[in-house]
């Protein structure tokens, strides 16, 4: 997850991080800055680690703030959805998910604690090494709990589609973005003037998918990469936007995000997969926000395969200000548990735990840096 | 989590590639990708899933992208002396 690892040993350089290009845009981000303060969205984990990494805030004039909203997918997943993992673990399956997803809370215990208490529960990076697992356990139930954007759903996708053994089930997780931008501006008033869409997210749905914001809400977005000129840029298109009073989406990351996206990947997404309405953690039910598993492909999910009551789940622990912070409310620093009986070693609520989630991220670099 | 990185193709067979990763060799499958991939391309991989194919030259371009606006605002920093690495 370094930075470094953005850049093949003796390969081309994909990093963009010249000083003399960041001063420049911090220049013109300063000019386009309007008189009045401006509240940034970001949906995305990597997002607020290259920020808070790099001391982006410090290029930023006052009025400009830049917010993590519900970008890391371990800290929106509902605890109903980890309870029903906890207890098909405890059943006997073997539950297979991505790293930071056993540490979260569920309303009783973590996948971590429940592996403690004897459940096999195991950490995959791909849902292709989730099929490997089952293959090498045939007979054995294998549950993958699948968790992430649309980044991560092919994936799940992928294997769902490739006649994956029969003791192989997903337990689907899995949430959209662009339902979620839609959510943060038509709840309760918050004053988002603009999106940086999340660069890999794009890769896949294309810029295309956020047109509705823009068009609709009439608030701008800007599709952003991840190096720190990237993330500049993608600001500074921004704010000109709105000094010019226009909304329209700008693709600031051309050299991996295309107008339509990856089709192919889109077409098995629609292949194996239905929108549902999702429960996000912290924020509620969002309407057409999650992936539901095909019909055609029942027999490979975990949900209807193996129903376990859903019982309703504290989402929130008590003094946790997740929820303001999942919906671009609140910058981890308000909470009045962070670092202050709220550490990744011992993480109160979801958002410390993701290394994506906002908190987690602020507490590692400190979110604001004072300069 | 959404975090891709560039990648490059040692070798192919079938649906699955092995790359190079900062000299480490990886598995990465490449049904997602929908694109024809030869030995020595670069791949953007997540979760084990190829999901785009990148084009080294295209880092150059993004360069050219923010000088465009520096020079659309000839009142913001120009591109500095000697930038361009
Ligand atoms: S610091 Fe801890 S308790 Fe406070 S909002 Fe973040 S995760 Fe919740």
């Amino acid at each position: 997850m370094s930075a470094g690892v953005l850049t093949p040993p003796s390969g081309p350089t994909f990093h963009l991080r010249d000083p003399d290009r960041a001063r420049a845009l911090g220049d013109l981000i300063r000019r386009y800055a309007p008189p009045y303060p401006v509240r940034i969205v970001h949906v995305c984990g990597t997002h607020e680690m290259a920020i808070a990494q790099h001391g982006l805030r410090s290029l930023l004039p006052g009025g400009v703030e830049v917010l993590e909203g519900p970008g890391c997918p371990v800290c929106v997943t509902p605890t109903v959805d980890l309870d029903r993992a906890a207890k098909l673990a405890a059943a006997g399956a073997v539950l297979c998910t991505f790293g930071d997803m056993t540490r979260v809370p569920g309303t009783r215990v973590t996948l971590a604690e429940a592996r403690a208490q004897g459940a096999d529960v195991r950490v995959v990076l791909s849902a292709a090494d989730a099929v490997d697992v089952a293959r090498s356990l045939p007979d054995r139930d294998v549950v993958f709990f699948a968790v992430g954007f649309e980044t991560t759903a092919p994936g799940t996708a992928a294997v769902l589609l490739d006649s994956p053994p029969p003791n192989f089930y997903v337990l689907s997780s899995h949430r959209l973005i662009p339902p979620a931008l839609g959510a943060l501006l038509s709840g309760p008033p918050a004053p988002i003037a603009g999106f940086l869409a999340p660069g890999h997210v794009s890769t896949i749905i294309g810029a295309r998918a956020y047109r509705f914001v823009a068009e609709r809400y009439h608030v701008p977005v800007v599709v952003a990469g991840f190096e720190p000129l990237d993330i500049l840029y993608a600001i500074a298109l921004l704010l000109r936007q709105l000094r010019e009073g226009r909304a329209e989406v700008e693709n600031a990351y051309p050299r991996a995000v295309s107008e339509d996206g990856n089709l192919h990947a889109q077409a098995l997404l629609a292949r194996a997969f239905v929108p549902c309405d999702a429960v996000w953690r912290g924020i509620g039910l969002i309407s057409s926000s999650g992936l539901r598993i095909r019909e055609e492909l029942a027999h490979l999910d975990a949900e209807r395969e193996f129903p376990v009551p859903a019982e309703p789940g504290e989402e929130k622990p008590p003094g946790c200000l997740c929820s303001e912070v999942l919906l671009a409310r609140a910058v981890p620093a308000e909470c009045p548990l962070f670092r202050n009986g709220c550490t990744p070693l011992s993480p109160v609520g979801p958002c410390m735990v993701g290394s994506e989630g906002a908190c987690n991220v602020w507490y590692r670099y400190g979110g604001r840096p004072d300069l | 989590m959404c975090l891709a990185i560039p990648t490059k193709v040692l070798t192919l067979d079938g649906n699955v590639a092995t790359v190079d990763v900062q000299g480490v060799q990886a598995r990465v499958r490449l049904d997602a990708l929908g694109e024809e991939v030869r030995i020595g391309d670069y791949l953007l991989v997540h979760a084990g899933f190829a999901i785009r194919r990148l084009d080294p030259q295209d880092a150059a371009e993004t360069l050219a992208l923010f000088d465009e606006l520096f020079a659309l605002d000839p009142q913001g920093a120009p591109p500095p002396e000697g930038a361009g690495s």
